[in-house]
């Protein structure tokens, strides 16, 4: 495949890298990646991974936008209130750049439709907001061996890691099982200031770049953490974890499950 | 001197940059490793960051000159992948 003048020149900025070079561009190009969510942190990854060129974009979301979700997700806008954000934000990216291939898929994952989905792509970027979709994701991820990036915000402060299954940990590593609901901040603490999200996809799109030209070094066993407030980034460093009971020696999780998601429902 | 017989030959004429350098980077990308680019340019700017950009790129840069009032020719010897 050659270049356009067109993509020359849209991509000229990356062509020059030494890192990434016309041949790291059309890896970009060639890349399928899945998002998991539209919103706060799948706005952000995929605004720049659309702007990088990355050709394929599935992106999963079931929900439709609310003047609420504007604070902070940024691919969607007031007209559209009452839409789908997956179809927004296909709208949005593919306006940006006509390279992009976005696919909206209006559906809630679950043990039955994940392996299906996630079929079709390279890496998966977790943006989801609650705990049985995030356990979902990863133990998908880690069965079929995709990486996957994931990013967490809540109120001030966020959290990225990139999961190579076979490689270095997993979700479950640090966490075997998800909070029970109890637990889970409630809503009134679910706040988050609206430039977070931000920080954290702009971080995870840039962990999915590097894997896709294959440069630099991924947050393998690495939780990167950062706190909004005092301007502080910490890496916390996560082992793989042998009694995993997903990507451990001996797994007890060989096939997906679902977690009732009755935590709180309320929209944001 | 040492004559270079070039296995490439590009054009680039009219262009600024930095698409010079874009052009002129993935012509030699596309280039085995040892050959010589030969790039014909009349930006003048780029008569000195082509070379430039081609060595921090661990290029060598064989041969820059102003060939007439307009032009100049750069050799770059492709070094690795
Ligand atoms: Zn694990």
């Amino acid at each position: 495949m050659d270049f356009t003048e067109e993509q020359i020149q849209r991509y000229s900025r990356h062509i020059i890298l030494p890192e990434v070079g016309g041949k790291g561009q059309k890896k970009i190009l060639n890349a399928r990646v899945l998002l998991v969510g539209a919103g706060g942190l799948g706005c952000p990854v995929g605004y720049y991974l659309a702007a990088a060129g990355v050709g394929t974009l599935g992106i999963v979301d079931s929900d439709t936008i609310e003047l609420s979700n504007l604070q902070r997700q940024i691919a969607h806008n007031t007209e559209r209130v009452g839409m789908n954000k997956a179809e927004s934000a296909k709208l949005t990216f593919e306006a940006l750049n006509p390279d992009v291939k976005v696919i909206p898929i209006k559906e809630r994952l679950n043990k039955d439709n994940i392996m299906d989905i996630i079929k079709d792509y390279d890496i998966v970027v977790d943006g989801s907001d609650n705990f049985p979709t995030r356990y979902l994701v990863n133990d998908a991820c880690v069965l079929t061996g995709k990486p996957l990036v994931s990013g967490a915000i809540l109120r001030f402060e966020g959290q990225v890691t990139t999961i190579l299954p076979g490689e270095g940990h997993c979700y479950r590593c640090l966490f075997e099982e998800p909070p029970p609901p109890g637990l889970v901040p409630s809503c009134q603490e679910a706040g988050v200031l609206g430039a977070l999200p931000g920080v954290i996809g702009g971080l995870q799109a840039m962990e999915v770049l590097k894997l896709i030209i294959e440069k630099g070094e991924p947050l393998k066993n690495t939780l990167l953490i950062y706190d909004a407030l005092s301007a502080q980034f910490r890496r916390v460093k996560i082992p793989k974890n042998k009694n995993c009971p997903v990507c451990g020696e001996n797994p007890t999780i060989t096939e997906l499950q679902d977690y009732e998601a009755d935590y709180c429902q309320m929209r944001f | 001197m040492e004559e270079f017989k070039p296995d490439r030959t590009i054009n680039i004429k009219g262009l600024i940059c930095p698409y010079t350098f874009v052009k002129s980077k993935l012509a030699i990308e596309e280039m085995g490793v040892g050959e010589v680019l030969e790039i014909i340019l009349d930006y003048p700017e780029a008569s000195r960051s082509i070379p430039k950009s081609m060595e921090d790129h661990g290029h060598k840069v064989l041969k820059v000159e102003k060939i007439n009032d307009t032009d100049w020719v750069i050799l770059v010897r492709k070094e690795h992948d």
